[in-house]
């Protein structure tokens, strides 16, 4: 068995560009279903509007880079706006059912032979990253160090990206941080509690979910925006709803509702992926595993995620952060 | 002392207001807050509310009662805006509220409380109490952001929160979670917390529902307290022990009309009412045959009863 490897992989995994634009988009998520008890089922729709507004700005449109970000910005404004204003008048469920519908309209609209043009169809985009990464301040070559045998290093590219990564999740929990302490983040949280009592007492129930879904939607573009820097592509199938379920695996096992949560939930996620991962095709490929081969390692990792996950629930419903007592008031 | 007497004042100028006033529905009160108009509310066939024309008296404690059933809650939540009401208008303090969305109507000055408590469970009982302060500065988006901005205020909202806290003696629980109070608590804090909108009406939807013996007395002292310190109640009970405690002025509701007005202690003897909670034959036989029938079976079963004690 190849350890030095498994460890390696493992460990950079917990800082690497699929924790970052999980975990920024989990961030997002938090704000929506943490705080404001809203059931944001199309995460992914965010993202997947950010990457291609950047993508077919920079790809079909010809222009800069930064025009590229700040059209990914509107494109996932304007989804928060077209995705709330018909169902945050209605119950929590609807919005459920309307966001993952939403979600799929848009990664299917992106896919469509009839849009080939503009969106590339299901081969999406790539070739637009040259303005993010002209902006590297990295020269060429493998960053990192070993930490005793174990070998942790990055390419130029992958530093940039996972910089700029960090750098924003630092940003967004810091305003999630911020606002959640403040009279605004009060009015969140209580309209999670009972929306009715808010009302009652003079709060425009209406415009706090629009302002939450909006940030949340935004948050949540930024991870777009890594997505396509990172891998240099985007298509439209990495959008789909499983993202989606993805995040909020991440904000239930960090602790909802808590500033670091969905951050440590992601680490923890891919780590505990790629470890298994890891492990599992290390022993298919040695030989101690022999009913099954590599390709079905893939499929029997996530069933063990899926398994270690219940486990979770059961033991500490609450995550890693979240305090016991909220659960117990829950359970009323 | 001087509470004391202030107390009997405000009483005592709530009872003058009442003191020559018509029993009849919709009888016009001297110094009106809130004044309804022909409201009607349907759920399809049936016509929960159909409210003719009622005055609530400014700085009056006023009781509305009623058979269950009969619109009262349906009533409540038109006047504040939970429900939107198929026809009729109300103004309060002169200004028409028909259409007004809830928040706004809370912001006017008329803050209701709900039948089932809406502690919000996973806040503080301090920041349930913080939340029902008005303006705040830290509710926009883009000041929230900036502590230095809003702390200030955040202050004085907290040592007002604080304070009736204190009066409704659940300071000792202000840093615990609202979902862990009892059921009273509850009823308390939602009380409290719809005073930190400084409301000039209050509106109380069964405040007493689901409260033990021993909190119904400081709740009760709460409520007359509403009206000592110059604001208006109204409110929705079933408990008509409170009623004639703490009313000045009773209103009755039956298949969503007012059926009648009055003084608490002379309500419930008004045949309109009796009529309503008890249905107007309640006491006759509905025919000569039924009644030797409903005698038979009376004098059938003593016996049996007679028998079956003898046999023993």
């Amino acid at each position: 068995m190849d350890w030095i490897t498994i460890f390696s992989t493992t460990i950079k995994s917990a800082v690497g560009v699929e924790t970052v634009l999980y975990g920024i988009a989990a961030i997002g998520l938090n704000v929506h279903f943490g705080y404001t008890g809203l059931l944001n089922f199309g995460q992914a729709a965010f993202m997947g509007v950010a990457g291609y507004g950047l993508a077919v700005t920079v790809v079909v449109l010809g222009m800069p880079f930064w025009a590229g970000i700040i059209f990914g910005l509107i494109a996932a404004v304007i989804l928060a706006f077209l995705l709330g204003i018909p169902t945050l008048q209605l119950r929590a469920d609807y919005l459920a059912i309307v966001t993952i519908a939403a979600a799929e309209i848009v990664r299917l609209v992106f896919r469509s032979v009839q849009f080939k043009d503009v969106f590339g169809g299901s081969d999406g985009h790539r070739g637009f990253t040259e303005g993010f990464y002209a902006l590297n301040p990295y020269p060429t070559g493998n960053y990192g160090f070993n930490l005793g045998p174990i070998p942790l290093f990055f390419n130029h590219r992958t530093m940039w990206v996972i910089t700029v990564g960090w750098v924003l999740i630092a940003l967004a929990c810091l305003i999630v941080h911020l606002l959640m302490k403040s009279p605004w983040g009060r009015v969140l949280k209580a309209i999670r509690e009972d929306e009715d009592a808010v009302r009652s007492l003079g709060k425009s129930v209406f415009s706090y979910k629009m302002q939450a879904l909006v940030l949340g939607g935004v948050i949540g573009s930024l991870g777009g925006f890594i997505y396509g820097l990172g891998y240099a592509s985007v298509q439209p199938d990495v959008f789909g709803t499983e993202t989606t379920f993805y995040m909020y695996t991440m904000v239930i096992l960090g602790g909802a509702a808590r500033v670091l949560g969905p951050v440590i939930g992601s680490m923890l996620f891919w780590v505990l992926l790629v470890l298994i991962y890891g492990v599992l095709s290390e022993a298919v490929r040695v030989g101690y595993i022999t009913f099954m081969d590599t390709n079905q390692v893939g499929a029997l990792r996530w069933i063990l995620v899926g398994a270690g996950l219940i486990l979770l629930l059961v033991y500490r419903p609450q995550g890693i952060f979240g305090d016991k007592r909220e659960i117990a008031i829950d359970a009323r | 002392m001087h509470a004391e007497t202030m107390s009997t004042d405000r009483k005592a100028a709530a009872l003058a207001a009442f003191k020559d006033l018509a029993r009849d529905p919709g009888v016009p009160k001297p110094d009106p807050i809130l004044v309804v108009d022909h409201v009607v509310r349907r759920f399809g066939g049936l016509t929960a509310v159909d409210v003719g024309h009622v005055e609530i008296q400014r700085g009056s404690i006023t009781a509305l009662i009623g058979p269950n059933g009969a619109g009262k809650t349906t009533f409540f939540n038109q006047l504040t805006g939970f429900d939107t009401a198929d026809a009729g208008s109300w103004t309060f303090n002169g200004r028409s509220m028909n259409g007004v969305p809830a928040h706004k109507v809370a912001r006017s000055g008329m803050v209701r409380t709900f039948q089932l408590t809406k502690a919000l469970s996973r806040l503080t009982v301090l920041e349930n109490m913080r939340l029902g302060a008005q303006k705040q500065k830290g509710e926009n988006f883009w000041r929230a952001l900036v502590p230095r901005v809003w702390r200030a205020q955040e202050d004085e909202i907290t040592e007002r929160a604080e304070e009736l806290l204190a009066r409704f003696k659940l300071d000792a629980k202000r840093d615990d979670f609202a979902g862990s109070l009892s059921g009273g608590q509850r009823k308390l804090l939602e009380m409290a917390r719809a005073l930190m909108v400084n409301p000039e009406l209050v509106m109380l939807d069964e405040p007493m529902a689901g409260v033990n013996p021993a909190l119904t007395q400081s709740l009760l002292g709460h409520v007359k307290d509403l009206r000592e310190q110059g604001m208006t109640v109204l409110f929705v009970e079933h408990d008509m022990d409170m009623v004639r405690d703490i009313s000045d002025w009773v209103i009755v509701m039956a298949q969503g009309a007012v059926i009648a007005e009055g003084p608490p202690s002379t309500i419930m003897s008004d045949q309109r009412v009796i009529d309503a909670y008890l249905g107007a034959h309640h006491d006759a036989p509905l025919s000569e045959g039924e009644l030797e029938a409903q005698l038979q079976e009376a004098e059938a079963a003593l016996e049996a009863e007679i028998e079956e004690e003898t046999q023993k």
